[in-house]
């Protein structure tokens, strides 16, 4: 008998899911809330540590599910979900013989942290601007101008009590670090300063990365976190921090300053969550039956998750999860 | 009208204000030793300073404000290290800082 | 800038009805301004606030400054309210900063932790044999203007607008600390991009300034300014506002805290005797008014009966940009004719030397 697994989220985790669960002789289908697959990625420029443009890892990921014929139904929200299948927005059910919910995380809304002054202040950017712009070759001041001092703060909307979000985000740091090379290398004659709390280098090749920042670059790391931006009357925006490693409060006016925003739960974690008796963290994000053994298993019978939906990673993690994810369903399959 | 004594003056800002510092110098000396934008602020090499043992010299933070344009007062306390080496043994990073002395007290003998 | 963020942070403000608790120090520094309030409140706006002369200091200095413990406060507060429940008032209103900041404190202490709200009735009934009930609604006097701003709009005299270019004047706001930094949620705009002065500002057709240290507090602080061997960084937190302001070339500074206010203003005679410094246009300093004095300015007051001739900067640029017509000769004549004296002439306390009443 044909096996259906339904997948909700077309990012790379429910495409990748889908394929292996294909490799496997299980059929699948996608449900997307967008117009299109790809998720976050479609955004995003290049891929840290290997500058790899993100195209590269898109658009094989999506032509491969076009020719395995993996049904995929765009603009398709669900709004609650059980082992057997979701249901959609319209009310629509979707039946399956098992579901894993592949729904990403949501973008801090860098709004929020008042004091940076997003959506206020010309020239303050955040690091998934910086993606799209790069994309569209559009990255500049708002007068057209170059950059001749930018600056980046890490950890926006990640280990922040006063917005509710605990946790580490993880790739913003390397993000920074890439985005620092990468601006450098479009604006040579610019300073870059990059505004950090910790430096968090977890993955192969990360370290040596920020190390070639440093010494390559010549990109300039303070240790200690942005307080505000504000206007400045030649239209910049002067920044304040402590340095920390000298003990002495420092300031300076930049041309760009780009928060790398963190990764969130998604809103709608808690609607699905109690659809289907899920868990979610304290950080709100979905979790896991265990961290070790059952990381892609929901803990909620034929309920399986995969991706950001569970906490932060970056792409190739999440790529390596859900072949993860399509074995354990695969199994669960097979032991009905 | 004679001066009025208040008791009191206006307290000079205590931030490094990078707007204000000319960088050149500093500049000068990260195109000469680039490893030296490697540090992490370990403090390893504070923490086996000879000097830094029994003087307020703190070699981390000397350097670390020379590269924000601060350089009063650098060259004296550069003049304190006894160039031992022994931060040189224990820098995970690599940095020649026996170099980084050398460096700034030739860079900047004249502030 | 586009602020349109400050409609975040909303709060309730009655419409009518307050009971209105004094600063402890307005009174000294912008002796009208109090009366102005209740003047645009009870005559241009017909509006009931009740002055009550039983009410006391919210001790908000003494607090501030290690002398009055906490549970001493939450009593002294606990016996206003009592005095507002007495006559028969639920809107309590307050004209001081630090006194907002008290009062959303206690409230907020005991709704946190209700047993010292407990301890603090039974000290009010052991030491007075009051009992109370807790505001309807609290809100800073600024607020209160701020949420007429647009019928004194209407009822305007004149638009803070320069007569001579038409242009609007370019107004520095200053906010206390105490009105939103310690809860955003009670200022309205929040604590980053405060808007309740610049809502009226922007009413009465004035520019706001948007300068690099538009948030940093002025200095005040309570035991900073009171001890003198820490008044030289009270005072160079004044000293940075200023020197960040000055390229913007404002027309005046508004504050709405007492404390803020007298700094921004007595600190520019300091700092010029100081260090040479002078600030403003031709170097003749830059006014600094409370928002009732704004108010009463576009309202059509009389810039004496506000009470201005008390500020440290001279403030008969302002007026003549804004076209507002006064008599010099009156300037330091009290409300029964009598000279007030005068002060000496100074830096940023010129005007004299040009409209010297003695000629």
């Amino acid at each position: 008998m044909k096996r259906r697994v339904v997948i909700i989220g077309g990012g790379v985790a429910g495409m990748q899911t889908a394929l292996r669960l294909h490799a496997a002789g299980i059929g699948s289908v996608i449900l997307e809330k967008d117009s299109a697959t790809g998720g976050k990625l479609r955004d995003w420029h290049k891929l840290f540590p290997t500058f790899t443009p993100a195209s590269e890892v898109l658009d094989p990921l999506r032509r491969a599910v076009g020719a395995a014929g993996i049904e995929v139904r765009t603009g398709a929200e669900v709004v609650g979900l059980d082992g057997r299948g979701a249901v959609l927005a319209d009310g629509t059910r979707i039946d399956g013989d098992a579901v894993v919910v592949a729904t990403g995380f949501t973008l801090f809304d860098a709004r929020i942290k008042e004091e940076y002054g997003y959506g206020i202040y010309d020239n303050v950017l955040t690091s998934a601007d910086v993606e799209r712009m790069l994309n569209e070759g559009t990255l500049s001041m708002k007068n057209g101008d170059r950059p001749r001092r930018i600056a980046f703060l890490h950890c926006v909307g990640s280990r922040d009590e006063k917005v509710c979000q605990r946790h580490c985000s993880r790739v913003c740091c390397v993000t920074g670090v890439k985005q620092a090379m990468e601006l450098k290398e479009r604006f040579p004659e610019a300073d870059v300063f990059n505004f950090y709390m910790d430096i968090r280098m977890f993955g192969s090749g990360y370290e040596e990365m920020y190390r070639e920042a440093q010494v390559r670059h010549n990109v300039h790391f303070v240790r200690g976190r942005i307080s505000e931006a504000a206007p400045t009357i030649d239209g910049r925006i002067q920044i304040k921090a402590e340095d920390t490693l000298t003990g002495r409060p420092l300031r300076m006016s930049v041309d760009m300053l780009i928060l790398l925003v963190g990764m969130r739960a998604n809103d709608d974690n808690r609607r699905l969550a109690d659809s289907a008796s899920l868990t979610l963290a304290p950080s709100g994000f979905v979790q896991p039956a265990d961290p070790f053994l059952h990381s892609v298993e929901s803990g909620a019978e034929g309920i399986f998750c995969v991706g950001t939906v569970t906490a932060p990673k970056n792409v190739g993690e999440t790529l390596a999860e859900a072949a993860a994810a399509a074995d354990a369903v695969a199994d669960y399959l097979k032991n009905r | 009208m004679a001066a009025i004594n208040w008791g009191y003056g206006i307290s000079k800002p205590r931030a490094i204000d990078i707007d204000r510092n000319n960088l050149r110098r500093s500049d000068e000396i990260l195109h000469e030793m680039p490893e030296l934008q490697s540090c992490i602020g370990c403090g390893s090499c504070t923490a086996v300073c000879t000097a830094g043992n029994l003087t307020e010299f703190n070699f981390r933070k000397v350097h670390t404000l020379v590269r924000r344009g601060e350089y009063e007062g650098a060259y004296e306390l550069m003049n304190r290290c006894m160039l031992c080496g022994k931060c040189r043994l224990v820098c995970p990073r690599g940095i020649n800082t026996r170099g980084v002395v050398m460096l700034i007290k030739r860079k900047l003998g004249d502030f | 800038m586009n602020r349109r963020n400050w409609t975040d942070y909303q709060k309730e403000i009655a419409d009518d009805r307050y009971y209105y608790a004094r600063s402890c120090i307005r009174q000294n520094f912008f002796p009208g301004s109090e009366r102005a309030f209740l003047n645009i409140l009870h005559d241009d706006l017909g509006r009931d606030v009740l002055d009550d002369p039983l009410h006391t200091s919210c001790t908000g200095i003494g607090y501030h400054s290690d002398i009055v413990p906490l549970e001493t406060i939450m009593t002294v507060v606990a016996r206003q309210f009592s005095l507002m429940n007495d006559a028969g008032y639920e809107n309590f209103i307050s004209s001081c900063i630090t006194s907002f900041g008290v009062y959303t404190e206690i409230l907020s202490t005991w709704e946190e932790f209700p047993e010292t709200e407990e301890r603090t009735r039974e000290n009010l009934f052991k030491a007075t044999g009051r009992e109370f009930r807790k505001p309807k609604s609290l809100a800073h006097t600024s607020d209160i203007v701020f949420h007429f701003r647009e019928r004194i709009a209407e009822l305007a005299q004149r638009r803070l607008v320069n007569v001579e270019t038409g242009e609007p004047l370019r107004v520095v706001e200053h906010i206390g600390c105490h009105y939103a930094k310690i809860f955003p949620k009670s200022g309205i705009g929040g604590s980053e991009f405060p808007y309740v002065l610049a809502g009226m500002i922007e009413s009465w057709g004035g520019e706001c300034v948007d300068y690099p240290e538009r948030r940093h507090c002025c200095g005040f602080g309570f035991r900073n300014y009171l001890v003198q061997a820490n008044r030289g960084y009270s005072i160079a937190n004044s000293h940075k506002k200023l020197e960040s302001m000055a390229p913007y070339k404002p027309d005046f500074i508004v504050a709405n805290c007492p404390g803020c206010a007298m700094f921004l203003d007595k600190w520019q005679y300091a700092i010029a005797e100081m260090e040479g410094t002078t600030y403003g246009q031709g170097g003749r300093g830059i006014p600094v008014l409370t928002y009732e004095e704004m108010a009463g300015l576009v309202l059509g007051y009389d810039p004496w009966e506000l009470g201005m001739q008390m500020h440290q900067v001279d403030v008969e640029p302002l007026l003549d940009k804004m076209g507002v017509a006064y008599d010099p000769a009156a300037k330091y004549l009290g409300r029964n004719g009598k000279f007030i004296g005068q002060p000496d002439t100074a830096v940023v306390n010129c005007c004299d030397a040009i409209y010297d009443i003695k000629q």
